[in-house]
């Protein structure tokens, strides 16, 4: 297995009136050929920020993006072009991230006339019908528009789009969050299949916890812009070390009858991501916060083999 | 046997958009006692918001009608009150906490005065003390009273699903409507919102009607559920009948489109198709097309409602004695 | 709702890359507006008349004829005649056609610049934007009227002139709504997801922000044709628009403002003319806007 995208120390600050926004801070990590990493954290976590940054969409503020070894940080407007068919993103809204005046094969065919990978119009419809089969979007839809189709077949028109170009590694940014329970697992399946089929390598942002462990390799977790664990799905879940973690898993609401289940519950405010002081951002929420949480950044560590932590105190809190 | 608070029987509601008519709603029975908690759980379109606001008789008419049937509060049919008297009855007796915290305040105004104009509306009480009444609400939903003065904007979301929350429940109504309360916040707020609304639950034995798509959430909070689609109850229970014996074919559904964070499992195995178009409703069954149990009798005539264990009803042709 | 040819794109091996067309759709929506459509009926009239002024009357609108001064309606003269004996009937016929001239080419002269400025200064942003809108801003500060009358005083009186000073009154009426629907157009999802396939700027411009703005500009332009003729009329009651003897609302108005006691005639059918005019456009307009919802609602 070798590594498909690698991202050594990024950072992305957004200019606000009322200072440096830090969105992502710092922010290390590799993505194998054909495996999914999950990104998880709460709204304003700089998840999105993080992804979008990761192929491009927003110009990082610092550090390195290496895409299959090579270096893509700083790329022509030509080299861009030819990144963007490497590299696809999946949106999270159906409902607007389509545009309201192209058809759905209309759409589809976008990207390949973008490329001009097509000889003749023939030979694009063909593309665009095969396309259509391969995400399960019957083709009598070809010259529908999308505010005529329901959620899962508007985001069955991204995902077309995404896979038209073959491309290696996609952004998923919260492709299931709008879509009902029974059509997200259709959308997932889907997603799983094509990843088996094309060998995709997939960065899935979301804030669903089972979504995410049922489709992750490795998961992050994102706080105020910040890495605090990185582990593989089954171990993060099975040892939840960082107190954000902990915190974050407890409060998923289960689906079952759980006797004598009771809330953990996290009290004060949350850090304002603007020109944050050093310390632990997590720090003002943490119960388990001391002193040195409120005066220096903690450092992601190895705590287990393959299991990273940013946390002053997780030995402590985790009796290892 | 406790009384009963609310009973809707075979509600009907249409909304008409154009040629069409819209069957949002098909001969939905409920009932709610005094002091429960039901779940509704369905998906978009389903009904469940239709449901909601028929009971605080707020649907926009037109294009919407209620076309049959009668709702119930304490005895009382709601159809048969005259506007003055509903208005009487909202907020008052029943109130409604809407899905997005962020569209449900208004920005123009302090959120002491916000909290404030709800009881002076119901109660004659001066101005100074309904402004006390509404610090006292805040404090009662984990809010500083003497941020009453701040506007919606200084609020974090979760925070201002406290007070929206606080309004629904500052005339301290006998029964609250929550229409996904928590689906526009984060986990961890969700969490605490959650723990609010279970705790002024007790306090004031409030009887609760939570509307939601998520099955965690309702097992959480409710003591019974019932599973809606497309506008009608397919199955009503407590959470032990639901949760450990999901019966209709689409409640089984539901349950194997969640990925569960306790097991793993390779692939989901997800509800096949889409829900019938509104419009076009099928005679028999609604979830026939995509049901793999179904068989010829499914697609005629109207399914029977059949109480498979006491108190467990099923909207299935499968529990009805016939052979598929 | 399927049309025959899409059902031919299921068996066919490879399918047609096309939309079946939501005009279908916006004319339907817009056919089912009785007040538009109404509106619609009458504009049409009004370019008729605009057109072939001569295939609705018998009369010079410039020939006088001394002897039938102030002649009554009547079946002769539908709307009687003026001081100089002129037909009423064929003045109002004719001056809808300087009418359309004005209100049209001005529209179309300053929609045009202003749709440019618009999208230019939305969609760069910044310096540019704030170099074109400040231009904008000063042509907002000076009242259109008092433009008008300073730009045909320093010009002459012709129509030429006249249709100059109104477009530039008006391009800052576009410039702002275009730029305004470029920007909300530019922050939505569907342009980001453009760009993250990696279309070009100029792509991105024609085949996604425009297209979505389109529906703005036509209200706004259909509004303006109406706006543009009051106050081109409004310049001609003033003696400042279209020289005598072209037969136009606003002069015929005017100059019979003296004979409103005697002959009511005289200024009632310029007036009703500008009225309808005026009132047909805006139905019209109005029709447009809601016909073409951008949020497409089915």
């Amino acid at each position: 297995m070798s590594t498909l995208v690698e991202v050594k120390n990024l950072k992305k600050y957004f200019k606000t009136p009322r200072g440096l926004l830090h969105a992502v801070d710092d922010i290390n990590f590799k993505i194998e050929k054909g495996q999914t990493l999950g990104v998880v954290g709460e709204s304003g976590c700089g998840k999105s920020t993080l992804g979008r940054t990761v192929i491009h969409l927003h110009e990082r503020t610092s550090g390195q993006i290496l895409f299959d070894g090579k270096d893509v940080s700083d790329l022509s407007k030509h080299e861009l072009k030819e990144f963007r068919s490497h590299v696809q993103m999946i949106f999270q809204d159906p409902f607007s991230s389509l545009n309201p005046r192209m058809s759905v094969s209309q759409l589809i065919a976008e990207p390949l006339l973008i490329y001009k990978t097509s000889k003749s119009s023939a030979d694009l419809g063909k593309e665009v019908g095969r396309l259509m089969d391969t995400v399960g979007l019957a083709r009598r839809f070809a010259n529908s528009y999308p505010h005529e189709l329901d959620g899962g077949r508007r985001q069955r028109i991204g995902i077309a789009r995404a896979l038209s170009l073959n491309p290696e590694f996609i952004v998923c940014d919260e492709p299931v969050s709008a879509l009902d329970v029974s059509i997200q697992a259709q959308i997932l399946n889907l997603m799983q299949d094509l990843q088996d089929e094309f060998h995709l390598t997939y960065m899935f942002i979301t804030h669903n916890m089972s979504v995410v462990k049922h489709i992750s390799n490795n998961i992050m977790i994102m706080y105020l812009g910040n890495m605090v664990e990185f582990a593989g799905a089954e171990e993060i879940f099975k040892n939840r070390l960082h107190p954000y973690t902990k915190a974050l898993l407890a409060a998923v609401p289960i689906p079952a009858i759980i006797e004598g289940r009771k809330r953990q519950l996290l009290t004060g405010e949350i850090t304002s991501p603007i020109d944050p002081k050093p310390g632990c951002r997590f720090a003002a929420r943490c119960p388990y916060a001391t002193d040195i949480c409120h005066a220096e950044n903690p450092q992601l560590d190895e705590v287990l083999e393959g299991h990273f932590v940013a946390c002053h105190n997780v030995k402590e809190i985790n009796q290892l | 046997m406790s009384q009963n608070i609310l009973e809707i029987k075979d509600l009907f509601v249409q909304y008409s958009a154009g040629k069409d008519t819209v069957r949002a709603v098909n001969g939905i029975n409920l009932t709610l006692e005094e002091g429960e908690s039901l779940g509704l759980v369905g998906e978009t379109g389903a009904g469940k918001t239709t449901t909601a606001l028929s009971i605080m008789r707020l649907i926009p008419n037109p294009p919407g009608k209620i076309t049959g049937g009668e709702i119930l509060y304490r005895g009382e049919n709601l159809m048969e009150k005259s506007e003055a008297e509903m208005r009487k009855i909202r907020g008052h007796e029943i109130s409604m906490i809407f899905q997005d915290p962020m569209t449900a305040l208004n920005p123009m105004l302090s959120v002491g005065d916000q909290i404030a104009e709800v009881i002076r509306l119901h109660e004659k009480i001066s101005r100074a003390d309904a402004m006390r009444k509404a610090c006292a609400m805040m404090e009662v939903v984990g809010i500083e009273g003497g941020r009453a003065g701040e506007y919606p904007h200084q609020f974090s979301g979760g925070m201002k699903q406290r007070i929206v929350i606080a309004i629904a429940l500052a005339c301290n109504p006998s029964l609250l409507i929550a229409d996904e309360p928590t689906t526009a916040l984060d986990v961890t707020i969700q969490a605490q919102v959650l723990e609010l609304i279970e705790q002024l639950k007790r306090k004031f034995n409030t009887s609760l009607l939570l509307i939601t798509h998520d099955l965690g959430v309702v097992a959480e909070v409710c003591s019974k559920v019932a599973i809606i689609y497309a506008g009608e109850i397919v199955e009503y229970g407590t959470l032990k009948h639901i949760y450990e014996n999901p019966s209709h074919p689409y409640t089984i559904g539901l349950f194997g489109s969640i990925p569960n964070l306790n097991e793993t499992v390779h692939r989901l195995s997800p509800i096949p198709g889409l829900m019938p178009d509104p419009t076009k409703l099928p005679d028999g069954c609604a979830f026939e097309e995509r049901c793999s149990q179904a068989c010829e009798a499914c697609g005629k005539g109207v399914m029977p409602y059949v109480e498979i264990e006491p108190g467990h009803m099923v909207r299935c042709i499968k529990f009805a004695g016939k052979e598929c | 709702m399927l049309s025959t040819k899409q059902d031919a794109s299921l068996s066919q091996d490879t399918i047609s890359i096309g939309g079946h067309g939501q005009t279908k759709e916006i004319i339907g929506r817009f056919l089912r507006n009785r007040a538009a459509v109404f509106g619609m009926v009458v504009v049409l009239f009004l370019l008729f008349c605009a057109i072939f002024p001569q295939a609705l009357t018998q009369y010079d609108p410039i020939e006088q004829n001394l002897r039938d001064r102030f002649a009554a309606p009547s079946a002769e003269h539908f709307f009687g005649t003026d001081e100089y004996g002129r037909d009423i009937f064929s003045r109002v016929i004719y001056g809808c056609r300087t009418s359309m001239e004005i209100g049209l080419i001005s529209v179309a002269i300053s929609c045009i610049i202003g749709v440019v400025i618009g999208a230019i200064a939305g969609f760069y942003g910044g310096i540019t934007d704030n170099l074109f809108m400040r231009f904008i801003d000063v042509l907002m500060a000076i009242p259109n009227t008092l433009l008008g009358i300073s730009i045909v005083a320093a010009l002459g009186n012709s129509i030429p002139n006249l249709i100059i000073a109104l477009s530039i009154g008006s391009i800052a009426g576009y410039a702002r709504v275009v730029r305004v629907s470029v920007l909300s157009t530019k922050g939505t999802e569907y342009v980001e997801a453009a760009y993250a396939t990696g279309a070009s700027d100029f792509r991105i411009i024609f085949k996604y922000i425009l297209p979505n703005c389109l529906a703005p500009i036509i209200v706004q332009a259909t509004m303006s044709v109406a706006t543009t003729i009051m106050a081109a009329t409004g310049l001609s009651f003033l003696g400042l628009g279209v020289p005598a003897p072209t037969p136009e609302w606003g002069a015929m108005a005017s100059s019979s403002r003296a004979y409103i006691r005697d002959y009511w005639w005289l200024v009632t059918f310029p007036g009703l003319a500008i009225m309808t005019t005026a009132f047909s456009f805006n139905l019209f307009g109005d029709g447009l806007r809601d016909a073409l919802d951008p949020k497409l609602k089915s």
